[in-house]
């Protein structure tokens, strides 16, 4: 009996800290659910024997293999395009200019598509991201067609033999239906020129975004289908637990997160270290 | 993924009550825990949540929703009354200095809206207080952001005060504030960079700017999608620089917008606008009874 009340109050606990962390009411819900149905079928007593099982649990249902991290890269001498999506201000830009410095550091002969012809200033921050990781940018007047862009873009890429094309767009919220549109007529340019591409549509979200994110994630995915998410901004306090309801609903893995905002600060997703970071305060607190 | 709203929720319970009559103390517990999920699905912060579905159920176990005909209308009024009045009940104005210029500092996370809302709020003013304000270009750190405040001033034909990106931004705060006096600018608007509530460093920049202008208002710019953490970031930021006001962004999307009640929760000062476009009109004063609907999704 003892323990029992100690295992209820450990669940209300971890019930707690899951909502802290944005993963979503009935994600926790169901999540502690099946713990405490697995504490009781292995007659797990202690918090402290239970925790490995759920740091298990929930990294095993943010990534089920490997691969789902990885990019999906073309074979030498075919361009490989990444269409980068999201709302407003989650750091898209950022992210591209992060992710061609890597691509770079790779060898890849990368270029980038000023598909935000929108937004003040827009094109100006894709060209400095440009000049750090010392890529080219394809780039219009501002208030431009961005399908259009797009289209120069692909020429370009393909005339200059570049390896890797990443398409920005300006940020828009899923729920402006003529935005969503013209998002999906940027993507399908990008098919006319290669049948095959866009070979990664990349949702990019910002941790610190609660249950809107699943919103997020839904909508853009009906209009764009979404490869992967970039989770950004991941070096603040927010946990961005929302990934869980995403992946839990929606089946979208996590590929990469934001640290910071310089070149360097761009990982690829690390499942067990990310359930880690949410349970950190927990952990410490047991120890 | 559109959640449901409160009144959806406590139908099950109204469901199972249904010849009955009579609500029970077990009924008013069954309504809390639809109120408390209602709160957390529109992302108030669950510290928050857990002293507000306290306060309100002492008030649902009273006369009110016991004895009423319509217990669940019943609850939705108090809720909706209660948060509304946790978001402060009325609209309050920006605040103007006794001896211009009134100098507005413009801090927030990054991508929370910043900038966009710095050209928002010098048009609102121009056109709905016929003032005459400047703006000040602080942020040396972002690529371009001095390019998107002076590509802002352009479309709307507004002054902006900038030295470029190897200047210390206290020194530019300074110095836009004195060339606002000489020029007879009545506003000063000074957009500074975003930054994480738990960079030191930049923290202490923010400090330093505000000692040095004395700022007579300090807007905290949030993102209406954020979610749990507002609170950390809120508390922090009023820790830190003492905030006068909250502008809430992105309200044009289809978010609940619950951390409008946790930074107001946590920091008790008012949420004077709400962002409502990319656009630079789209800027309104913030009303607190809508958000309360809005966040029970009425
Ligand atoms: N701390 C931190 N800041 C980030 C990260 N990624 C981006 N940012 C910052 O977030 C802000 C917005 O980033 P952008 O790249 O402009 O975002 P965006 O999605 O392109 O924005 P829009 O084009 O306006 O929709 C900038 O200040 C970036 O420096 C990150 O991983 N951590
Ligand atoms: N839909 C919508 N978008 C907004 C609103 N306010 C700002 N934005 C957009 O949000 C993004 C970020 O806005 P910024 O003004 O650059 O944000 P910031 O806080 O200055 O960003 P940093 O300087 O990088 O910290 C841009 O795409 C803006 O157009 C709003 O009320 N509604
Ligand atoms: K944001
Ligand atoms: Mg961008
Ligand atoms: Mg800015």
């Amino acid at each position: 009996m003892e323990y029992r009340t100690v295992d209820e109050e450990f669940f209300e606990e971890l019930e707690d800290v899951l909502i802290a962390a944005d993963v979503g009411v009935n994600t926790v819900m169901e999540l502690t659910d099946e713990l405490r149905e697995e504490a009781l079928r292995q007659n797990i007593k202690k918090p402290k024997d239970l925790q490995p099982l759920i740091s298990e649990k929930l990294a095993q249902l943010l990534i089920k293999s490997e691969e789902e991290t990885s990019l999906n890269m073309q074979p030498d001498g075919e361009l490989t395009v990444f269409l980068f999506v999201g709302v407003n201000g989650v750091g898209k830009t950022t992210t591209i200019g992060k992710m061609a410095h890597q691509l770079k550091a790779e060898g890849k002969k990368v270029m980038l598509a000023a598909g935000d012809t929108f937004r003040a200033g827009a094109i100006e921050q894709l060209e400095e991201w440009g000049k750090r990781s010392g890529v080219d940018v394809i780039k219009q007047q501002a208030g431009s067609d961005p399908a259009a862009v797009m289209y120069d873009a692909v020429q370009s890429a393909k005339s200059k033999g570049a390896d890797v094309l990443l398409c920005d767009t300006a940020g828009r919220l899923q729920n402006k239906v003529n935005l969503m549109n013209e998002l999906e007529k940027v993507k399908r340019v990008l098919t006319r020129e290669i049948p095959s591409a866009p070979h990664e549509v990349l949702l990019v979200l910002d941790a610190t975004t609660g249950q809107n994110a699943l919103s997020q994630a839904k909508t853009f995915g009906e209009a764009t289908d979404v490869t992967g998410i970039i989770l950004t901004k991941l070096d603040g306090t927010a946990k961005g637990g929302i990934v869980m309801a995403i992946r839990n609903d929606l089946d979208i893995p996590v590929k990469y997160v934001g640290l910071g905002e310089g070149l360097d600060d761009l990982q690829k997703f690390d499942p067990d270290q990310y359930v880690h970071g949410l349970f950190a305060d927990v952990i410490e607190e047991a120890e | 993924m559109a959640f449901e709203s409160l009144a959806e929720r406590l139908q099950g319970t109204m469901d199972r009550m249904k010849g009955r009559g009579k609500v029970n103390e077990d009924d008013v517990k069954d309504m809390m825990r639809e109120v408390r999920l209602a709160l957390l699905e529109a992302d108030v912060n669950f510290k928050v949540v857990k002293q507000f579905v306290k306060d309100v159920r002492e008030r649902a176990v009273g006369q009110e929703v016991m004895e009423s005909l319509t217990p669940g209308q019943q609850v939705i009024k108090v809720v909706n009354e209660e948060l509304t009045k946790l978001m402060g009940g009325e609209q309050v104005k920006i605040n103007t200095a006794s001896r211009p210029p009134t100098v507005v500092m413009m801090v927030g996370l990054q991508g929370a809206g910043k900038t966009t809302t710095t050209g928002k709020l010098a048009l609102h003013l121009r056109k709905k207080h016929n003032r005459k304000p400047l703006m000040a270009a602080a942020d040396i750190y972002r690529p371009a952001a001095i390019d998107q405040l002076e590509t802002l001033g352009k479309q709307l034909d507004m002054p902006v005060f900038s030295m470029g990106n190897q200047v210390n931004p206290v020194e530019i705060a300074t110095k836009a504030v004195e060339q606002a006096k000489e020029d007879n600018h009545d506003y000063v608007i000074v957009d500074t960079a975003g930054r994480l509530h738990v960079d030191d460093n930049l923290m202490d920049e923010l400090d330093q700017i505000k000692a040095a202008v004395n700022p007579d208002e300090v807007l905290l710019v949030v993102d209406a999608m954020t979610g749990q953490d507002a609170v950390n970031v809120a508390e922090t930021f009023h820790e830190r620089l003492g905030i006068t006001g909250i502008v809430m962004t992105k309200l044009d999307g289809d978010t609940r917008g619950g951390a409008a009640i946790s930074v107001k929760a946590v920091t008790g000062q008012p949420i004077k606008f709400a962002g409502m476009g990319e656009k630079t009109d789209a800027l309104e004063p913030f009303h607190p009874e809508r958000m309360a609907s809005r966040i029970l999704g009425m």
